[in-house]
């Protein structure tokens, strides 16, 4: 009776949109950080509001937000792609654990070059991505495709307009394959790119201007490249296989990464795994370890746990990939610390 | 017996006076009030900028202006290629916009068949209305491709080879641009300059431009002689009204422009503006000098556009204050 009473109550607020808490016992929780996450964080709570009755409300704001809101007090947790140092996690008395899992793609659009068939190792990707590579029919790719006809076709590189985690991710990777990446095109969330980039703005932008223009390379996230069926490039990861990449490439470069740290943010790049995803990345949470109002710490605990072991098929739905169980284990062990 | 009855006639008159006159006085000075607020927005926004900009004014100087550079991994920033960006994309929708704004204006007021005058009006006034993200994905979905597929290489063919304008249509032909921008830009202002240029034009006395067509002169040759000489500070004041909108137009931009931080002298390669780069860089950017010089752009923006904005207001009212010549 309760159950269905919260049920009834649950769902005239969602119809309704009300904003006030539909269960006395738990309190809104609010959470603000990181764009990448944000469809799989509002799925959840949509979830998790029907299954309990509580509300949790997050906004996409930018990671960089995410850290400054938590670090001022503003919101319950913050989300961030690109994750805390142990020292600084210490300093703001922080808990940091990550979430959900996605990969970054490299998609391309060569008239006569069909999706998966182009090879591309770290170090060619990168002397792409930094303008030493401008044309299809460069020896360097050549090479790494013998059958595959190259057309003399410009390269175009399609990147992130707006600063985001995606790009935090992707000149990451490409940095740890060239040094020469590096020093021209650097590493973060807005890098220098070299003059024959152009640039969109969200994932849907450089997915558009990749379809568009012929010649055009790019990364986007491996949903975006799947809900636009866009055209892969085969990438060699550590191992020395090309993968193709899909969900359970992501999982297999998670399952040799270790999270046994603090802060849980091992480096998932170009992991040794054979079937490893080279560019797999995860995005966190933080909260605090001692936050002022108990409720609502119990609360954000309540929801990652339920969201960990409920969300999994929502999660891939969306494109992202669920943490491996034994992962899921280790988070709900390091959120014992909020408190 | 007459007496009483006299101070209670006037009593209550004056009463009632005195109320009335505290009624317009605190009337009066709630709408000042109000009017007032919004002075203070303006002034709190400029002082709360240049605080937010100070970090960066202070480490690159006035130099920020002039200077080529914007690199987030150095931390070195520098608002040239944003600013060339704003210029020319704002300066060619002008150039496109203003004579096409020119003939709707002149149809409207001078040949156009009086039952279709208010719908084509109202129309014109509707294209203003349509939210500028609109432009942005019509402008990178549809336009774009076409003009790469149609348009771009063309003009290529035809004018690449001449020196120094070959220059502006060189680089692969990837449709988004400087010169995509702009004509997405052009399209954006048409609404804005056309209406004002009608609304000046109708201000034109009959009885000037019936004396021009009774000695016999041509529609052209009024719309010459009469009508331009007539408005021609309204029309100007129009137009720095559409610039003021071009320069600090933001998503149409960012979704066409192709958003690099550089200057190419080619109008085919993708540039940046002031406005896209705020938009793109502001979610997340980096604290300290990063978010400082995203500041100081707007800054730079919030000065440029208002002082066009207010030039085309004062064309404007001086063009409308000498109606009744």
């Amino acid at each position: 009776m309760r159950t269905l009473n919260t049920l009834a109550q649950g769902a005239l607020a969602a119809t309704m949109g009300l904003a006030f808490s539909v269960s006395a016992l738990a309190a809104d929780i609010t959470g603000a950080g990181a764009t990448f996450p944000y469809a799989v964080y509002t799925k959840w709570a949509e979830a998790y509001q029907t299954a309990t009755g509580n509300k949790v409300n997050y906004q996409g704001i930018g990671s960089s937000g995410g850290v400054k809101q938590i670090k001022a007090k503003t919101v319950d947790f913050g989300g961030t792609d690109a994750p805390m140092k142990e020292e600084d996690l210490d300093a703001a008395k922080l808990v940091q654990v990550p979430t959900v899992m996605g990969g970054v793609t490299i998609v391309m659009n060569v008239p006569g070059v069909d999706s998966g068939k182009l090879k591309l190792d770290g170090t060619t990707a990168a002397d792409i991505f930094r303008g030493a590579i401008t044309q299809w029919n460069d020896p360097a790719i050549a090479r790494l495709n013998p059958g595959v006809t190259l057309p003399k076709l410009a390269i175009t590189v399609a990147h992130r307009s707006d600063g985001s985690g995606t790009t935090f991710a992707f000149s990451n990777y490409l940095a740890k394959q060239s040094m020469a990446f590096k020093r021209d095109v650097g590493a973060g969330n807005t890098v220098n790119w070299p003059s024959n980039a152009v640039g969109g703005k969200g994932n849907p932008g450089v997915a558009a201007n990749v379809q568009k223009i012929k010649g055009a390379i790019g990364y986007v996230d491996i949903a975006d490249a799947m809900k636009n069926n866009m055209s892969f490039v085969a990438l060699k990861n550590k191992a020395g296989n090309f993968i193709v990449p899909n969900q359970q490439a992501v999982a297999d470069a998670a399952a040799g990464a270790n999270f046994k740290v603090k802060g849980m943010a091992p480096d998932l790049l170009d992991q040794t795994h054979k079937n490893a995803w080279p560019i797999t990345t995860a995005t966190y949470v933080l909260a605090y370890e001692k936050g002022a109002d108990a409720v609502k710490q119990k609360d954000v605990v309540a929801f990652f746990t339920w969201a960990l072991n409920n969300g999994q098929r929502m999660a891939a739905e969306l494109g992202f990939v669920a943490l491996p169980p034994n992962v899921v284990k280790m988070v709900e062990g390091e959120m014992k610390n909020i408190k | 017996m007459s007496e009483p009855s006299a101070t209670a006639a006037i009593d209550p008159h004056a009463r009632q006076v005195r109320k009335f006159r505290l009624q317009d006085l605190t009337f009066h000075l709630t709408t000042q009030l109000f009017a007032l607020i919004v002075l203070a927005a303006l002034a709190g926004i400029l002082v709360s900028l240049a605080i937010e900009a100070w970090p960066s004014l202070k480490a690159f100087g006035p130099g920020f202006l002039w200077t080529n550079v914007w690199s987030v991994p150095d931390d070195e920033y520098g608002a040239l290629a944003a600013i060339y960006g704003t210029v020319v994309t704002s300066v060619l929708a002008l150039l496109i916009a203003v004579p096409i704004s020119f003939g709707i204006a002149l149809f409207l007021t001078e040949t156009c068949p009086l039952w279709l005058r208010r719908p084509l009006g109202t129309a014109i006034e509707l294209l203003a209305g349509i939210p500028s993200i609109v432009y942005g994905i019509w402008g990178l979905f549809v336009f774009a491709p076409l003009f790469a597929e149609y348009i771009q290489p063309p003009l290529q063919a035809w004018l690449g080879d001449v020196p120094v304008i070959g220059g502006w249509f060189s680089g692969p032909p990837i449709g988004v641009g400087i010169l995509t921008a702009s004509i997405v830009l052009s399209l954006m202002v048409i609404p804005f300059i056309a209406s004002v240029m009608r609304d000046v034009f109708e201000t034109v006395p009959h009885v000037l431009k019936e004396s021009a067509y009774g000695v016999g002169c041509t529609t052209w040759e009024v719309v010459r002689n009469i009508v331009l000489p007539y408005t021609r500070v309204g029309v100007i004041g129009g137009i720095m009204l559409g610039l003021g909108r071009a320069l600090g137009e933001t998503m149409a931009v960012t979704f066409v422009i192709g958003n690099a931080n550089r200057i190419n002298p080619s109008l085919f390669a993708p540039g940046t503006s002031i406005a896209s780069t705020l938009a793109n860089e502001f979610g997340e950017a980096d604290p300290g000098l990063h978010i400082a010089s995203l500041f100081a752009l707007g800054l730079v923006l919030f000065i440029l556009t208002f002082v066009v904005l207010a030039i085309s207001r004062w064309l404007i009212s001086r063009s409308m204050g000498s109606e009744g010549l």
